[in-house]
Protein backbone atom coordinates (compact mmCIF):
# COMPACT_ATOMS: atom_id res chain seq x y z
CA UNK A 1 0.00 0.00 0.00
CA UNK A 2 1.52 3.14 -0.62
CA UNK A 3 -0.63 6.80 0.19
CA UNK A 4 -0.25 10.32 -1.58
CA UNK A 5 -1.29 13.21 -0.46
CA UNK A 6 -2.07 16.53 -2.49
CA UNK A 7 -1.55 19.10 -0.28
CA UNK A 8 -2.70 21.59 -2.85
CA UNK A 9 -6.14 19.87 -2.77
CA UNK A 10 -6.24 19.65 0.90
CA UNK A 11 -8.25 22.10 2.68
CA UNK A 12 -7.52 20.75 6.65
CA UNK A 13 -11.13 19.20 7.52
CA UNK A 14 -9.60 16.52 9.15
CA UNK A 15 -11.21 13.59 8.01
CA UNK A 16 -8.45 11.54 7.55
CA UNK A 17 -6.96 11.92 10.96
CA UNK A 18 -10.48 11.50 12.10
CA UNK A 19 -10.85 8.28 10.32
CA UNK A 20 -7.19 6.78 10.22
CA UNK A 21 -5.38 8.95 13.49
CA UNK A 22 -2.65 5.71 13.47
CA UNK A 23 -1.94 7.16 9.68
CA UNK A 24 -2.64 10.45 9.37
CA UNK A 25 -2.42 13.61 11.34
CA UNK A 26 -2.68 17.49 10.83
CA UNK A 27 0.41 19.40 10.45
CA UNK A 28 0.34 23.09 12.68
CA UNK A 29 -0.92 24.60 9.41
CA UNK A 30 -3.67 22.02 9.38
CA UNK A 31 -2.61 20.63 6.04
CA UNK A 32 -3.09 16.64 6.29
CA UNK A 33 0.83 14.91 6.44
CA UNK A 34 1.16 11.08 7.46
CA UNK A 35 2.80 10.26 10.54
CA UNK A 36 6.42 8.97 10.37
CA UNK A 37 7.06 5.90 8.48
CA UNK A 38 3.17 5.66 7.79
CA UNK A 39 3.60 6.25 3.66
CA UNK A 40 2.84 2.41 3.55
CA UNK A 41 -0.28 2.84 5.28
CA UNK A 42 0.37 0.85 8.41
CA UNK A 43 -1.18 -1.92 6.93
CA UNK A 44 -3.86 0.05 8.97
CA UNK A 45 -7.48 -0.88 6.69
CA UNK A 46 -8.76 2.45 7.66
CA UNK A 47 -6.57 4.11 5.37
CA UNK A 48 -8.91 3.45 2.73
CA UNK A 49 -11.43 5.06 4.47
CA UNK A 50 -9.50 8.02 4.99
CA UNK A 51 -9.51 8.49 1.63
CA UNK A 52 -13.11 8.20 0.93
CA UNK A 53 -13.65 10.27 3.78
CA UNK A 54 -10.97 13.11 2.12
CA UNK A 55 -13.97 15.93 0.92
CA UNK A 56 -11.84 17.09 -1.91
CA UNK A 57 -9.85 13.88 -3.17
CA UNK A 58 -6.60 14.83 -2.12
CA UNK A 59 -5.83 11.32 -0.94
CA UNK A 60 -4.99 8.85 -2.99
CA UNK A 61 -4.00 5.08 -1.70
CA UNK A 62 -2.90 2.89 -4.35
CA UNK A 63 -1.50 -1.21 -4.08
CA UNK A 64 -3.00 -3.76 -1.72
CA UNK A 65 -3.67 -3.77 1.58
CA UNK A 66 -0.54 -5.32 3.88
CA UNK B 1 -51.00 22.21 -11.50
CA UNK B 2 -49.97 19.16 -14.22
CA UNK B 3 -48.50 15.57 -13.34
CA UNK B 4 -45.44 16.45 -15.10
CA UNK B 5 -44.71 19.83 -11.78
CA UNK B 6 -41.70 18.78 -9.96
CA UNK B 7 -42.26 18.92 -6.26
CA UNK B 8 -41.66 22.00 -4.02
CA UNK B 9 -38.83 22.46 -2.26
CA UNK B 10 -37.70 23.62 0.92
CA UNK B 11 -41.04 21.60 2.51
CA UNK B 12 -41.36 21.86 6.54
CA UNK B 13 -41.06 18.83 8.04
CA UNK B 14 -44.05 16.74 9.47
CA UNK B 15 -41.92 14.93 12.57
CA UNK B 16 -38.65 17.43 13.18
CA UNK B 17 -36.09 14.33 12.87
CA UNK B 18 -37.56 13.18 9.96
CA UNK B 19 -37.57 14.78 5.92
CA UNK B 20 -41.03 16.20 5.18
CA UNK B 21 -43.01 13.51 3.78
CA UNK B 22 -43.87 15.88 0.89
CA UNK B 23 -40.05 14.53 -0.05
CA UNK B 24 -41.28 11.14 -0.99
CA UNK B 25 -41.32 11.81 -4.51
CA UNK B 26 -38.17 13.17 -4.32
CA UNK B 27 -36.60 9.65 -1.89
CA UNK B 28 -37.83 7.25 -5.18
CA UNK B 29 -36.32 9.54 -7.17
CA UNK B 30 -32.38 8.99 -7.00
CA UNK B 31 -30.14 10.18 -7.68
CA UNK B 32 -31.50 13.22 -9.42
CA UNK B 33 -34.56 15.10 -10.12
CA UNK B 34 -36.54 18.36 -10.65
CA UNK B 35 -38.02 20.46 -7.69
CA UNK B 36 -39.95 23.84 -8.04
CA UNK B 37 -38.59 26.42 -6.07
CA UNK B 38 -40.83 29.23 -3.95
CA UNK B 39 -40.16 31.53 -7.00
CA UNK B 40 -41.83 28.91 -9.57
CA UNK B 41 -38.53 28.30 -11.29
CA UNK B 42 -37.35 25.13 -11.55
CA UNK B 43 -34.06 23.64 -10.32
CA UNK B 44 -32.18 20.12 -10.20
CA UNK B 45 -32.37 18.47 -6.57
CA UNK B 46 -29.33 16.11 -6.22
CA UNK B 47 -31.08 12.81 -3.95
CA UNK B 48 -28.13 10.18 -4.56
CA UNK B 49 -25.34 9.97 -1.83
CA UNK B 50 -23.13 8.92 -5.17
CA UNK B 51 -24.10 11.79 -7.08
CA UNK B 52 -24.09 14.00 -4.17
CA UNK B 53 -20.42 13.72 -3.40
CA UNK B 54 -19.37 13.74 -7.34
CA UNK B 55 -21.04 17.10 -7.80
CA UNK B 56 -20.20 18.87 -4.62
CA UNK B 57 -16.80 18.29 -5.40
CA UNK B 58 -17.31 19.27 -8.77
CA UNK B 59 -15.57 22.69 -9.75
CA UNK B 60 -18.54 23.49 -11.97
CA UNK B 61 -20.56 24.39 -9.39
CA UNK B 62 -20.27 27.57 -7.88
CA UNK B 63 -22.05 28.74 -4.45
CA UNK B 64 -21.30 32.32 -5.67
CA UNK B 65 -25.03 33.59 -4.51
CA UNK B 66 -24.04 37.10 -6.54
CA UNK B 67 -24.03 35.18 -9.97
CA UNK B 68 -27.12 36.17 -12.01
CA UNK B 69 -29.39 33.25 -12.02
CA UNK B 70 -28.06 32.05 -8.61
CA UNK B 71 -30.78 29.82 -6.88
CA UNK B 72 -32.32 31.48 -4.19
CA UNK B 73 -34.76 29.16 -1.69
CA UNK B 74 -36.61 32.21 -0.06
CA UNK B 75 -37.71 35.37 -0.89
CA UNK B 76 -35.78 36.77 2.03
CA UNK B 77 -32.56 34.79 0.70
CA UNK B 78 -33.16 36.65 -2.67
CA UNK B 79 -32.49 39.97 -0.78
CA UNK B 80 -29.59 39.30 0.60
CA UNK B 81 -27.79 37.62 -2.56
CA UNK B 82 -25.56 40.88 -3.41
CA UNK B 83 -24.09 40.72 0.14
CA UNK B 84 -20.66 39.69 0.56
CA UNK B 85 -20.69 36.00 2.37
CA UNK B 86 -17.56 34.98 3.02
CA UNK B 87 -16.06 30.93 2.49
CA UNK B 88 -19.61 29.34 1.70
CA UNK B 89 -20.25 32.34 -0.94
CA UNK B 90 -17.06 32.26 -2.38
CA UNK B 91 -15.69 29.93 -5.11
CA UNK B 92 -12.18 29.00 -5.60
CA UNK B 93 -9.23 30.40 -5.88
CA UNK B 94 -10.37 33.44 -3.38
CA UNK B 95 -12.25 30.78 -1.57
CA UNK B 96 -9.03 28.55 -1.09
CA UNK B 97 -7.30 31.70 0.40
CA UNK B 98 -9.95 32.65 3.36
CA UNK B 99 -9.88 28.61 4.18
CA UNK B 100 -6.45 28.10 4.82
CA UNK B 101 -6.35 31.54 6.81
CA UNK B 102 -9.08 29.71 8.77
CA UNK B 103 -7.45 26.09 9.24
CA UNK B 104 -5.21 26.39 12.30
CA UNK B 105 -8.09 27.29 14.66
CA UNK B 106 -9.99 24.68 13.51
CA UNK B 107 -7.99 21.40 13.68
CA UNK B 108 -8.83 18.09 15.43
CA UNK B 109 -6.19 18.96 17.80
CA UNK B 110 -6.89 22.45 18.28
CA UNK B 111 -10.85 21.24 19.18
CA UNK B 112 -9.64 18.27 21.53
CA UNK B 113 -7.44 20.94 23.39
CA UNK B 114 -11.04 22.91 23.90
CA UNK B 115 -12.53 19.94 25.25
CA UNK B 116 -11.71 20.66 28.95
CA UNK B 117 -13.59 24.34 28.79
CA UNK B 118 -16.60 22.72 26.47
CA UNK B 119 -16.86 20.54 29.63
CA UNK B 120 -17.01 23.33 31.89
CA UNK B 121 -19.10 25.12 30.08
CA UNK B 122 -21.35 22.40 29.63
CA UNK B 123 -21.40 21.93 33.57
CA UNK B 124 -21.61 25.09 34.24
CA UNK B 125 -25.38 25.38 32.32
CA UNK B 126 -26.48 22.15 33.80
CA UNK B 127 -25.71 23.56 37.42
CA UNK B 128 -27.74 26.36 36.50
CA UNK B 129 -30.60 24.40 35.39
CA UNK B 130 -30.53 22.50 38.43
CA UNK B 131 -30.58 25.35 40.78
CA UNK B 132 -33.05 26.59 39.17
CA UNK B 133 -35.78 23.82 38.29
CA UNK B 134 -37.00 21.28 37.13
CA UNK B 135 -38.57 22.30 34.40
CA UNK B 136 -36.63 23.89 32.10
CA UNK B 137 -36.79 25.39 28.35
CA UNK B 138 -33.81 23.72 27.12
CA UNK B 139 -33.48 25.44 23.93
CA UNK B 140 -32.59 29.09 25.76
CA UNK B 141 -31.16 27.50 29.27
CA UNK B 142 -28.49 24.95 27.80
CA UNK B 143 -28.68 24.12 23.72
CA UNK B 144 -28.14 27.53 22.62
CA UNK B 145 -25.56 29.39 25.14
CA UNK B 146 -23.40 26.10 25.19
CA UNK B 147 -22.18 26.84 21.76
CA UNK B 148 -22.30 30.75 22.09
CA UNK B 149 -20.23 30.35 24.50
CA UNK B 150 -18.04 27.97 22.63
CA UNK B 151 -17.69 30.36 19.34
CA UNK B 152 -16.99 33.44 22.05
CA UNK B 153 -13.85 32.45 23.43
CA UNK B 154 -12.58 30.42 20.04
CA UNK B 155 -13.11 33.79 17.82
CA UNK B 156 -12.46 36.94 20.91
CA UNK B 157 -16.05 37.93 21.01
CA UNK B 158 -17.52 39.05 24.22
CA UNK B 159 -20.05 36.39 25.32
CA UNK B 160 -21.68 39.72 27.04
CA UNK B 161 -23.25 40.41 23.90
CA UNK B 162 -24.34 37.26 23.01
CA UNK B 163 -28.35 38.58 23.45
CA UNK B 164 -27.29 40.55 20.47
CA UNK B 165 -25.74 38.69 18.31
CA UNK B 166 -27.69 35.55 19.03
CA UNK B 167 -31.13 37.54 18.30
CA UNK B 168 -29.47 39.33 14.70
CA UNK B 169 -28.81 35.55 13.89
CA UNK B 170 -31.89 34.57 14.33
CA UNK B 171 -33.41 37.28 12.12
CA UNK B 172 -30.33 36.77 9.54
CA UNK B 173 -31.41 32.94 9.26
CA UNK B 174 -35.32 33.42 9.54
CA UNK B 175 -36.13 37.15 8.95
CA UNK B 176 -39.27 36.74 9.03
CA UNK B 177 -38.95 39.54 5.95
CA UNK B 178 -36.26 40.64 3.67
CA UNK B 179 -35.72 43.31 5.71
CA UNK B 180 -35.12 42.01 8.13
CA UNK B 181 -32.46 39.98 7.00
CA UNK B 182 -31.01 42.86 5.32
CA UNK B 183 -30.96 44.73 8.85
CA UNK B 184 -29.75 41.91 10.75
CA UNK B 185 -26.70 41.94 8.22
CA UNK B 186 -25.93 45.16 8.91
CA UNK B 187 -26.15 45.31 12.66
CA UNK B 188 -23.86 42.68 12.77
CA UNK B 189 -21.50 44.21 10.27
CA UNK B 190 -21.89 47.32 12.27
CA UNK B 191 -21.28 45.22 15.72
CA UNK B 192 -18.02 43.52 14.42
CA UNK B 193 -16.53 46.74 13.14
CA UNK B 194 -16.75 48.43 16.68
CA UNK B 195 -15.22 45.04 17.65
CA UNK B 196 -12.03 45.17 15.40
CA UNK B 197 -11.76 48.75 16.45
CA UNK B 198 -11.46 48.04 20.23
CA UNK B 199 -9.07 44.95 19.12
CA UNK B 200 -6.53 47.27 17.06
CA UNK B 201 -6.48 49.53 20.25
CA UNK B 202 -5.43 46.84 22.44
CA UNK B 203 -1.48 46.71 22.55
CA UNK B 204 -1.49 43.08 22.53
CA UNK B 205 -3.49 40.57 21.21
CA UNK B 206 -6.02 38.29 22.80
CA UNK B 207 -6.21 34.43 21.85
CA UNK B 208 -8.88 34.72 19.65
CA UNK B 209 -8.99 34.03 16.05
CA UNK B 210 -10.56 37.52 15.43
CA UNK B 211 -7.52 38.89 17.54
CA UNK B 212 -5.32 36.61 15.03
CA UNK B 213 -6.64 38.23 11.97
CA UNK B 214 -7.07 41.39 13.38
CA UNK B 215 -3.18 41.55 14.44
CA UNK B 216 -1.97 39.59 11.55
CA UNK B 217 -3.64 39.41 7.97
CA UNK B 218 -5.98 42.92 8.58
CA UNK B 219 -2.70 44.66 9.57
CA UNK B 220 -0.45 43.19 6.72
CA UNK B 221 -2.90 44.13 4.28
CA UNK B 222 -3.65 40.53 3.14
CA UNK B 223 -7.33 41.03 4.15
CA UNK B 224 -9.31 44.15 4.34
CA UNK B 225 -11.92 44.71 7.09
CA UNK B 226 -14.44 44.21 4.99
CA UNK B 227 -13.03 40.79 4.69
CA UNK B 228 -12.54 40.54 8.17
CA UNK B 229 -15.84 41.50 9.05
CA UNK B 230 -17.87 38.93 6.76
CA UNK B 231 -15.37 36.17 8.08
CA UNK B 232 -16.45 37.11 11.53
CA UNK B 233 -19.98 37.32 10.80
CA UNK B 234 -20.01 33.84 8.91
CA UNK B 235 -17.78 32.35 11.52
CA UNK B 236 -20.27 33.68 14.52
CA UNK B 237 -23.36 32.69 12.98
CA UNK B 238 -22.38 29.38 11.88
CA UNK B 239 -20.75 28.58 14.75
CA UNK B 240 -23.38 28.84 17.23
CA UNK B 241 -26.86 28.62 15.56
CA UNK B 242 -25.71 24.89 13.64
CA UNK B 243 -24.60 23.22 16.99
CA UNK B 244 -27.53 25.08 18.75
CA UNK B 245 -30.55 22.92 16.52
CA UNK B 246 -28.27 19.94 16.90
CA UNK B 247 -28.27 19.82 20.52
CA UNK B 248 -32.01 20.90 20.83
CA UNK B 249 -32.89 18.05 18.12
CA UNK B 250 -30.46 15.61 19.23
CA UNK B 251 -32.10 15.36 22.76
CA UNK B 252 -35.74 15.78 21.18
CA UNK B 253 -34.27 12.58 18.95
CA UNK B 254 -32.71 10.97 21.84
CA UNK B 255 -35.71 11.29 23.92
CA UNK B 256 -38.17 9.88 21.78
CA UNK B 257 -36.23 6.52 21.28
CA UNK B 258 -35.74 5.55 25.15
CA UNK B 259 -34.03 2.35 24.21
CA UNK B 260 -31.34 3.87 22.24
CA UNK B 261 -30.81 6.46 24.58
CA UNK B 262 -30.85 3.54 27.62
CA UNK B 263 -27.93 2.05 25.53
CA UNK B 264 -26.05 5.58 25.37
CA UNK B 265 -26.44 5.61 29.43
CA UNK B 266 -25.02 2.07 29.61
CA UNK B 267 -22.49 2.28 27.04
CA UNK B 268 -20.89 5.72 26.79
CA UNK B 269 -18.14 5.06 24.67
CA UNK B 270 -20.89 5.14 21.86
CA UNK B 271 -21.12 9.02 21.96
CA UNK B 272 -19.05 9.56 19.18
CA UNK B 273 -20.77 6.91 16.79
CA UNK B 274 -24.34 8.54 17.73
CA UNK B 275 -23.32 11.89 17.46
CA UNK B 276 -22.10 10.61 13.77
CA UNK B 277 -25.81 9.06 13.63
CA UNK B 278 -27.86 12.09 14.37
CA UNK B 279 -25.79 14.06 11.77
CA UNK B 280 -26.83 11.81 9.54
CA UNK B 281 -30.51 11.10 10.81
CA UNK B 282 -30.94 15.04 11.15
CA UNK B 283 -29.49 16.51 8.55
CA UNK B 284 -30.16 19.97 9.88
CA UNK B 285 -28.47 21.96 7.11
CA UNK B 286 -30.59 20.72 4.31
CA UNK B 287 -30.62 22.83 0.43
CA UNK B 288 -26.94 23.33 0.14
CA UNK B 289 -27.39 25.86 -2.95
CA UNK B 290 -25.11 25.53 -6.31
CA UNK B 291 -25.45 26.78 -9.85
CA UNK B 292 -23.76 24.89 -13.49
CA UNK B 293 -21.17 27.50 -15.10
CA UNK B 294 -21.16 24.43 -17.43
CA UNK B 295 -22.61 22.42 -18.66
CA UNK B 296 -22.05 18.88 -16.37
CA UNK B 297 -22.76 15.10 -17.42
CA UNK B 298 -23.48 13.30 -14.48
CA UNK B 299 -26.13 9.95 -13.77
CA UNK B 300 -27.12 10.12 -17.50
CA UNK B 301 -28.22 13.25 -17.35
CA UNK B 302 -27.33 16.86 -18.45
CA UNK B 303 -27.30 20.09 -16.07
CA UNK B 304 -27.32 22.84 -18.22
CA UNK B 305 -25.35 25.87 -17.56
CA UNK B 306 -27.02 28.35 -15.77
CA UNK B 307 -29.46 26.08 -13.94
CA UNK B 308 -29.76 25.30 -9.94
CA UNK B 309 -28.56 22.54 -8.53
CA UNK B 310 -29.47 21.99 -5.06
CA UNK B 311 -28.39 18.72 -2.75
CA UNK B 312 -31.07 18.06 0.13
CA UNK B 313 -28.94 16.27 2.76
CA UNK B 314 -31.94 14.80 4.53
CA UNK B 315 -32.93 12.63 1.53
CA UNK B 316 -28.94 12.07 0.35
CA UNK B 317 -28.60 10.61 4.33
CA UNK B 318 -30.95 8.43 3.70
CA UNK B 319 -30.04 6.73 0.23
CA UNK B 320 -31.09 3.13 1.09
CA UNK B 321 -27.95 1.94 -1.26
CA UNK B 322 -25.72 3.46 0.89
CA UNK B 323 -27.48 3.02 4.59
CA UNK B 324 -29.77 0.26 5.14
CA UNK B 325 -32.87 0.51 6.88
CA UNK B 326 -32.02 4.37 6.45
CA UNK B 327 -35.40 5.99 8.73
CA UNK B 328 -34.13 3.93 11.71
CA UNK B 329 -31.44 5.62 14.53
CA UNK B 330 -29.06 2.96 14.59
CA UNK B 331 -25.82 3.68 15.45
CA UNK B 332 -23.93 0.90 15.02
CA UNK B 333 -24.40 1.15 11.34
CA UNK B 334 -20.94 2.77 9.98
CA UNK B 335 -22.79 6.26 9.92
CA UNK B 336 -18.97 7.60 8.15
CA UNK B 337 -19.42 9.46 5.00
CA UNK B 338 -23.13 11.04 5.20
CA UNK B 339 -23.36 14.41 4.28
CA UNK B 340 -24.53 16.10 7.37
CA UNK B 341 -21.46 18.82 7.28
CA UNK B 342 -21.44 18.51 3.63
CA UNK B 343 -18.69 17.82 1.33
CA UNK B 344 -16.51 18.98 -1.23
CA UNK B 345 -14.12 22.11 -0.49
CA UNK B 346 -17.29 24.06 1.57
CA UNK B 347 -17.77 21.13 4.03
CA UNK B 348 -18.08 22.61 7.42
CA UNK B 349 -14.97 24.41 8.53
CA UNK B 350 -16.20 23.55 12.21
CA UNK B 351 -17.19 20.26 11.98
CA UNK B 352 -14.29 18.84 14.69
CA UNK B 353 -15.26 21.33 16.85
CA UNK B 354 -19.25 20.50 16.35
CA UNK B 355 -18.30 16.98 17.27
CA UNK B 356 -16.78 17.76 20.43
CA UNK B 357 -19.64 19.96 21.68
CA UNK B 358 -21.78 17.79 20.48
CA UNK B 359 -20.41 14.46 22.13
CA UNK B 360 -19.84 16.24 25.75
CA UNK B 361 -23.40 18.18 25.71
CA UNK B 362 -25.25 15.24 24.69
CA UNK B 363 -23.27 12.59 27.31
CA UNK B 364 -23.08 14.95 30.22
CA UNK B 365 -27.01 15.71 29.76
CA UNK B 366 -28.26 12.57 29.79
CA UNK B 367 -25.38 11.77 32.66
CA UNK B 368 -26.27 14.65 35.17
CA UNK B 369 -29.95 14.61 34.85
CA UNK B 370 -30.73 10.58 33.97
CA UNK B 371 -34.16 11.08 34.59
CA UNK B 372 -34.66 14.10 31.57
CA UNK B 373 -37.94 13.71 29.67
CA UNK B 374 -40.11 15.77 27.69
CA UNK B 375 -42.14 18.32 30.12
CA UNK B 376 -45.46 18.92 27.13
CA UNK B 377 -46.76 15.92 24.57
CA UNK B 378 -44.00 15.50 22.05
CA UNK B 379 -46.45 16.70 19.17
CA UNK B 380 -46.99 20.36 20.70
CA UNK B 381 -43.21 20.89 20.80
CA UNK B 382 -42.91 23.53 18.26
CA UNK B 383 -40.01 23.14 15.35
CA UNK B 384 -38.43 24.47 12.59
CA UNK B 385 -39.60 25.76 9.67
CA UNK B 386 -38.52 24.24 6.74
CA UNK B 387 -36.37 26.93 4.81
CA UNK B 388 -33.81 27.37 7.44
CA UNK B 389 -31.81 25.26 9.65
CA UNK B 390 -33.52 22.83 11.07
CA UNK B 391 -34.22 22.36 15.48
CA UNK B 392 -36.23 23.24 18.16
CA UNK B 393 -37.98 26.36 18.38
CA UNK B 394 -38.67 25.07 22.17
CA UNK B 395 -37.90 22.09 24.17
CA UNK B 396 -39.96 21.77 27.30
CA UNK B 397 -37.84 19.57 29.71
CA UNK B 398 -37.69 18.29 33.59
CA UNK B 399 -36.11 15.51 35.27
Amino acid sequence: MHIDIDKDLCIGAGQCALAAPAVFTQDDDGYSTLLPGRADGGADPMAREAARACPVAAITVSGTAG
Amino acid sequence: MTETEPVAFPQDRTCPYHPPTGYDPLRAARPLTRITLFDGRQAWLVTGHDTARTLLADPRLSTDRTRDGFPAPTARFAGLRKRRTALLGVDDPEHRVQRRMMVPGFTLRRAAALRPRIQEIVDERIDAMIAQGPPAELVTAFALPVPSTVICALLGVPYVDHDFFEGQSRRLLRGPAAEDVMDARDQLEEYIDELIDHKQKRPEPGDGVLDELVHGQLRNGELTRQDVIALAIILLVAGHETTANMISLGTFTLLQHPDRLAELRTDPALVPAAVEELMRMLSIADGLLRMALEDIEVAGTTIRAGEGVLVSTSVVNRDEAVYADPDTLDWHRPARHHLGFGFGIHQCLGQNLARAELEIALHTLFDRLPTLRLAAPAEDIPFKPGDTIQGMLELPVTW
